[in-house]
This record gives structure tokens, C-alpha cells and sequence, in this order.
């Protein structure tokens, strides 16, 4: 069953002399198995959005239906649904709060009242689809972990709890590329596991590597949404609201605009690679 | 909750009452504050409501603004006034189990209901019409002259400052972190006591951690910038008293004095 959300608005201060609009009649879906990106300039409400998604931010217009329930339903447990949704918010190194990663990965099966096997069992699983050695690992403190394994244990904290939909908040902000490698390989393997997953990125090329559709945020409202392709064929229209595509793509361009016949669809350094061969190729030949 | 937190907040607008001297205000509110304890007669506190509501009234202040700085403090005026009500000693009218309601015991209830409603709105007019930064310089300027018995006025300066900015971002930050702890189910809000307490550990622990990391990277950029104490250092907006400082003053003789004349004469 889908997360849907219809004409979604949100106002921070509501009703104070700083209110601020966050977000603006926005309406998306994001079916199972679904492996969506969000984009948008830095304010244009991506993080607000998301936060709606397992209830953190009730809706003041519009709704949110996670599995055909209404978040804003009385009856309605949140921590069902923030089980159902799990949320890695940006920076989520820095609510790390135990002596051991062992204990703070724990912290969500715990708080869901599964009994100690149980915890055990989800806590060695999360450390491990991130990539970690689970005895190496569980006795350390997270303090004393790079800025990477902090992120990934992190989002191991969040895993353990066995959510159906993983959203992710600038995963990669601030990391090196091996770290950011790291995790974003993680995250293709959990999408491979049948996990639905949302994806919030400044970073075109991370879009453009991993999500099959992509929604464009601008000032609060969705601009553009289609495949990464769809998108990142308007890159006049990407610049002018503050975004880029890959490097690739305005590369494909450039060559394309210079006379040189390339398919300009691809969209990764490897897909650019074979477009070019083929076109000298194809350029050569005829 | 955090929202409603209106103590030490600034209300940016343009008024005759921001645009008062710190030193003027902070006077004035010292004299405020010390003319609350002085009223020993309910009438006399019209005059205070009168004062208040001139103040308010100048400052563009929201009235609603204002009135929800009391609010997180309501507890206490509860408290407050309940204890006093229950424990002192006089003439009873009322038995009330192992308590005695007395007549006084009203009185002084009352009274310092009053006077912590008043205290409130007052010192959160303070800082709801002065910007921090204008505030601790205010403040700075009149410990000055203490600095020759040794007082460090700039050091204790720089530290408001520093406490005062820092305030919303640390309700930021722990805000953030809440979500973020709520996102792996966490509960803050039901339980009982101890389970409450002990809730509070995922959150607390990360937010000292985040300060102490925002103390070192703010100690860092000012040494950086050769940052060295109040040694010589001149500023880019030097406070001045002005005409509007000296009517601002004299409105507040005539309150206060007319304060002291209540007490005297009635
Ligand atoms: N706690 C808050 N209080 C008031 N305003 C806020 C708050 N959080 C965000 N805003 C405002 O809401 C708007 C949307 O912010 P949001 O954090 O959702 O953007 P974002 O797309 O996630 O940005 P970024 O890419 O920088 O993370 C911005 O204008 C921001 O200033
Ligand atoms: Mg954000």
C-alpha cells in the first residue's frame, strides 16, 4: 500500500508575525517497491515535507494516507506508523546518544516493546545491511566513530526497526566521496531487498544514479516530476530555479550543440562513456 | 511546548519603547520591579496596570505576545500562591484539614500572585522591545563603573550575549533532536515520572554533546579573529541618552513617586 499525499500545506509560526510558508499544496504518491527522489533548492521545504510522512508534522491542510490510514486520525498510534516509516533525518550523527552502538541501534526495537532476542536479532541485522562487522562493531562507542560509520549506524538505528518505507534526508550531505560511495550503495542494496524508499538529495548525480522517478520541489511546491531523464531534459529550467544536472548530462549537451551526434539520455558517468564511444564511432563510420 | 517560551525573546517592530536607551529601560525596570514589592494595597496596583499598559501600548507589542510569556510560568504562580495561601499564620476563616486558611493567608496570596503576573510582564518587556545585543551592552555600560572593585563587566557581558544567542538555537537543536528520537519511537510525553526522567536521557545527552561542539567552534572563530576581552575595544554603536530617554524617565519618576506616595499616605 502507497504513502499519499494530497494538497499538503504548511506554515511554520502559524499565526505569528514570523510565519513562514514551508510548504504549498503538494500532492504526491509513492507506491511500494517505489525508489522516489525529492530536489529542491536549500528552503524549498524538503525536510518539512518528509517529516509529514510518519507524523512528526500533522498536516494543517490537506492530507497524508500511509497505508490508507489518515495520519491525523485520533485513533491512530504515530508510533505504528513512524515503525511503518522510518526516518533518517539530516545529520542523524548527532542523535547518537549511548555508550555502545550495540545499545543505541537497540534504542528503537526497544522503545517498539520486542523482547530481547528479538532486539538482538534486528540490531546485528541493521549493523549489517550497512555494511558493518557486527562483533567488531557493537561494543565501540559511537563517539569514537568517523563521521561516516556514525551516519551509517545512524541509519542502522532507523533500520532496526523494520520499517516498510525508508526515507533518508541528505544521506551523503558532508561526506567524503568513499563515505558517501558507502552509503549510497547501502541504500541500492536495502532498495534491492524490496525496500520503498525516499530519497531527499542536493546532489543530481546521486538522483540520477539511483531513483526511478524524481520530484522537483521550488519554493514550497513541486515544479517538475518525471524519471531523472524527463527531468534532467528541462536543464535550462533546472538552472534557472537554482538546481543543476549532472555533469554528464550538460556535457552530452555541449558535445550534442558542437555538432557531435550523441544520444544525450544517459545520465551516468558509465552510460556518458558508452553514448560517446558510440557516437565517434557512428561519426567515424558514416 | 517550546513554542510558547516568550522569556528573553525579541519582538522586532519599530516603536518609541525599542527605540528607548537599554540603560533607560533596564533602570526603569529595576525601579519597576523593586515599586511591586514596595505596594502594600491592592488599589496602588491599578496604577501599576496603568504604567504597564502605557508601555505596552507604545511598544507595538501584540498584547497576545505578551500575555503568553506567562503562561510556562503558570505553575509556579500556582504554587505560589496556594502555599501562601495555606501557610500563613493569622486569623482563621476557613479549615481546610491539617491547613488554615486565614485572612492574611489570602492576602499575601493574592498579593504575590499579583506581584509575579506583574514581575513577568514587566521584565518580558524588557526584553521583548531591546535586542539582546543592545541589551547586554546596556548592561556592560552601567556595571562599568564596578570594574575598578574588580568586577569583569565586559567578560560577564560577552557571556549574556553569548547565553542569549545561543538560546534559540539550542531550542532548535533540541526540537530536532526530539524528532529525531520520535522518528525511533520515543515517547516524551506519557509514563510516569521516572519513565518521563529517563525518556529525557536520548535527548539530553545528544544536545550537551552539540553544545559543547558549538562552544569550541565559537571559541575557535573568536580567537580567530584575534578576539581578546574588553581591553581597548571600541564600539560601532556607541549608546546615547536622547530626548525621548529623558521623558522616558521622568514619566517613570512621577510613576515611581507616586508609588512611594501610596505607601506613605494611604
Ligand atoms: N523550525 C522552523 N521554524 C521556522 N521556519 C522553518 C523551520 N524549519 C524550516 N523553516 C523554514 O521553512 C522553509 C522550508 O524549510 P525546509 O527545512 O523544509 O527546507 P529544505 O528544502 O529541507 O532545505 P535544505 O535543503 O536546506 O535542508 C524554509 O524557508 C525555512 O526557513
Ligand atoms: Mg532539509
Amino acid at each position: 500500500m502507497p504513502i499519499i499525499i494530497e494538497g499538503l500545506s504548511f506554515y511554520y509560526g502559524e499565526g505569528t508575525p514570523f510565519e513562514t510558508k514551508a510548504i504549498d499544496n503538494v500532492s504526491m504518491e509513492i507506491k511500494n517497491g517505489d525508489f522516489v527522489g525529492i530536489i529542491g533548492h536549500t528552503g524549498s521545504g524538503k525536510s518539512t515535507l518528509i517529516q509529514h510522512f510518519n507524523g512528526l508534522i500533522l498536516p494543517q491542510k490537506g492530507t497524508v494516507l500511509i497505508d490508507g490510514q489518515n495520519i491525523k486520525d485520533k485513533n491512530l498510534k504515530l508510533k505504528k506508523i513512524r515503525q511503518k516509516v522510518g526516518l533518517v533525518f539530516q545529520y542523524p550523527e548527532y542523535q547518537l546518544f549511548e555508550e555502545t552502538v550495540y545499545k543505541d541501534v537497540a534504542y528503537g526495537p526497544i522503545n517498539l516493546d520486542l523482547n530481547p532476542e528479538e532486539v538482538k536479532q534486528r540490531v546485528k541485522n541493521a549493523l549489517e545491511l550497512v555494511g558493518f562487522d557486527y562483533e567488531m562493531i557493537k561494543d565501540k562507542s559511537p563517539f569514537d566513530l568517523s563521521g561516516g560509520q556514525k551516519r551509517r549506524v545512524a541509519i542502522a538505528g532507523v533500520l532496526a526497526m523494520k520499517p516498510d518505507y525508508l526515507v533518508l534526508d541528505e544521506p551523503t550531505a558532508g561526506l567524503d566521496p568513499a563515505g558517501r560511495n558507502e552509503i549510497l550503495d547501502n541504500i541500492r542494496k536495502l532498495h534491492e531487498n524490496k525496500m520503498t524508499i525516499v530519497l531527499v538529495s542536493h546532489s543530481m548525480e546521486d538522483i540520477a544514479r539511483l531513483v526511478k522517478y524524481v520530484y522537483v520541489m521550488y519554493q514550497g511546491k513541486i515544479h517538475m516530476q518525471g524519471t531523472p531523464k524527463e527531468v534532467y531534459s528541462h536543464s535550462e529550467e533546472l538552472k534557472r530555479i537554482g538546481l543543476g544536472v549532472p555533469q554528464v548530462v550538460d556535457l552530452l549537451t555541449a558535445l550534442n550543440k558542437n555538432g557531435l551526434m550523441i544520444s544525450s539520455e544517459a545520465l551516468t558517468v558509465e552510460e556518458a562513456t558508452n553514448a560517446i564511444l558510440h557516437g565517434i564511432r557512428g561519426g567515424l563510420n558514416a | 511546548m517550546l513554542k510558547n517560551l516568550t522569556i528573553g525573546q525579541h519582538y522586532p517592530v519599530d516603536s518609541v519603547i525599542h527605540d528607548l536607551d537599554p540603560r533607560v529601560k533596564i533602570m526603569i525596570t529595576m525601579f519597576y520591579i523593586v515599586s511591586l514589592f514596595l505596594i502594600n494595597q491592592f488599589l496602588a496596583y491599578i496604577l501599576v496596570v496603568a504604567f504597564l499598559g502605557l508601555i505596552i501600548g507604545l511598544s507595538k507589542v501584540p498584547i497576545k505576545m505578551v500575555i503568553r510569556g506567562i503562561r510556562p510560568i503558570l505553575v509556579i504562580i500556582a504554587i505560589t500562591f496556594f502555599i501562601n495561601l495555606l501557610m500563613t499564620p493569622g486569623e482563621i476563616i476557613y479549615e481546610l484539614g491539617p491547613f488554615n486558611i486565614t485572612r492574611e493567608g489570602i492576602r499575601q496570596a493574592g498579593f504575590m500572585a499579583i506581584r509575579l503576573v506583574l514581575l513577568i510582564i514587566g521584565t518580558s518587556m524588557l526584553t521583548l522591545t531591546t535586542s539582546p545585543i543592545l541589551l547586554t551592552d546596556g548592561i556592560e555600560s552601567l556595571l562599568n563603573p564596578f570594574k575598578k572593585i574588580g568586577l569583569p563587566a565586559h567578560e560577564l557581558a560577552m557571556m549574556m550575549t553569548i547565553a542569549l544567542r545561543f538560546i534559540p538555537t539550542l531550542m532548535e537543536e533540541t526540537e530536532k533532536i526530539m524528532k529525531a528520537q520520535k522518528a525511533r519511537g520515543a515517547d516524551f510525553e506519557s509514563g510516569n515520572l521516572i519513565r518521563r526522567a529517563k525518556s529525557l536521557v536520548p535527548l539530553l545527552v545528544p544536545l550537551f554533546v552539540s553544545a559543547f561542539r558549538r562552544a569550541d567552534e565559537l571559541a575557535m572563530a573568536m580567537e580567530a579573529r584575534c578576539y581578546r576581552g574588553g581591553d581597548h575595544r571600541t564600539r560601532m554603536r556607541a549608546l546615547r541618552i536622547i530626548k525621548i530617554d529623558y521623558m522616558a524617565m521622568m514619566i517613570a519618576s512621577i510613576y515611581f513617586a507616586t508609588v512611594i506616595a501610596s505607601r506613605v499616605y494611604f
